[in-house]
């Protein structure tokens, strides 16, 4: 059991990698990437509402949503199937779920809310982690599994982004020519580390 | 209906497709851009989806921009989004369900593409229903060529095809034409992206970004 556990986050850090392996929040991952801390800084808050918003999901979906999950309200339920609202309700939780982060560690831990400023809010709008609960839905992924995909997802993309925000830090000292300066460096960057971390498919534990 | 079709409304149609091309000078939803493009039945069924939702976002957006107070707008847009792309979610699923399997999540990560979200943000609330459809269409536009283009050139060269049709026969079918694994591979995306926009900014030198 702890093997399979283990299997999952490996393959969600290293193999699907979420900004390597399948480009996901691509928007934030190519304009936050100038600087090493800042990167720092949305990594930590992707992962934070990664854990919380993935297993969140899978709950509304396995209790609320799916065919003959509502069942515990009247037997006449039991054929009702809500799948198809899924997206809104996706949305909506990872909307609320933000905006309730964002409240508790001002509250709580006012250090971490000055560290990551601005990022907790744009990440309501961040695909990585809209795709992190649609890839737990289409893979049918039970409570403890979503819990280590949502963590494992959140690792990998912060992995990837400081890893590329250390190697734009040293570009700045290399001649790049001026119309591939800044966006088309930088994807040439990403496809390279894209490949690289091409090497860890088919790893297994 | 005359002025119906001026010069505005052409400019804001046409202007995102190439000089202010959501993907290579805004940089915007480029998520999508590069995971669906290695067929081009894939890549155009997702560009159709993404111009039909930006167009009847920005439409129904800008429709409600009054009534919205400010407060609450980004959650007004997102479900508006939301309620669009499950809509076209379920039209695929019913009439196309092949390739809304191929495409898996991302016809729900419609919901989350900045170029939606952008224009909803930046255009529809400021301006009339009619010009914001145009943009919302342009845009969608904008984003469906560098989609398109990339599609066609990574499945000619990754796999000898167009649209799924052999041009060119793979060695592994017993043809002669060896397939380029980098066009296949997801990376190659990234490369072809970055040489579009190194084309486009040599071409438009105002692009260029200094550092």
């Amino acid at each position: 059991m702890l093997e399979h556990y283990l299997n999952l986050a490996v393959k969600s850090i290293f193999i699907e990698n979420m900004a390597l392996a399948f480009f996901l929040g691509m928007c934030s991952f190519l304009a936050c990437s100038k600087k090493v801390e800042t990167s720092i800084g949305l990594g930590i808050a992707v992962i934070f509402v990664q854990v919380i918003t993935v297993p969140m999901n899978n709950l509304i979906l396995n209790h609320l949503l799916k065919e003959g999950a509502l069942a515990w309200i009247s037997p006449a339920l039991k054929n009702v199937d809500l799948t198809f609202l899924s997206f809104i309700c996706y949305i909506g939780t990872i909307a609320a779920m933000v905006q309730i982060v964002e409240m508790a560690v001002d509250r709580f831990v006012p250090k971490l809310y000055a560290a990551l400023g601005v990022f907790l809010p744009l990440i309501a709008v961040n695909c990585v982690i809209l795709a992190g609960s649609l890839f737990m839905e289409q893979r049918d992924y039970q409570f403890g599994e979503s819990v280590v995909y949502g963590v494992g997802s959140g690792v990998g993309w912060a992995l990837a982004i400081v890893g590329l925000a250390a190697v734009r830090e040293k570009m700045q000292y290399s001649n790049v020519p001026p119309a591939l300066r800044g966006l088309g460096i930088t994807f040439i960057t990403a496809g390279l580390m894209s490949i690289a971390f091409m090497c860890f498919s088919g790893i297994q534990l | 209906m005359a002025g119906f079709w001026g010069k505005k409304e052409k400019q804001t149609l046409f202007e995102p497709v190439f000089r202010n091309n959501p993907i290579g000078v805004q940089v915007l939803g480029i998520c999508s851009a590069l995971a669906v493009t290695t067929q081009m039945n894939t890549a155009l069924v997702m560009c159709v989806a993404l111009t039909t939702v930006t167009g009847l976002s920005n439409v129904s957006v800008s429709f409600v921009r009054n009534g919205t107070p400010s407060a609450i707008r980004i959650i007004v847009q997102l479900s508006i989004i939301a309620s669009l792309v499950i809509m076209v979610d379920q039209i695929l699923k019913a009439y196309l369900f092949e390739i809304s399997l191929r495409l898996s999540v991302f016809v729900g990560l419609i919901i989350t593409n900045c170029i939606v979200m952008g224009r909803a943000e930046g255009y529809a609330m400021q301006n009339g229903p009619i010009l914001s459809f145009l943009d919302g269409i342009g845009n969608g536009l904008g984003y469906s060529a560098v989609l398109m283009t990339t599609a066609v050139i990574r499945e000619f060269f990754g796999s000898g095809k167009l649209f799924g049709y052999s041009l060119l026969r793979l060695d592994t079918e017993g043809g002669w034409y060896i397939g380029n694994g980098l066009m296949v591979i997801a990376p190659g995306a990234l490369f072809i992206i970055a040489c579009f926009i190194w084309v486009l900014r040599a071409w438009l030198p105002q692009l260029q970004e200094k550092e």
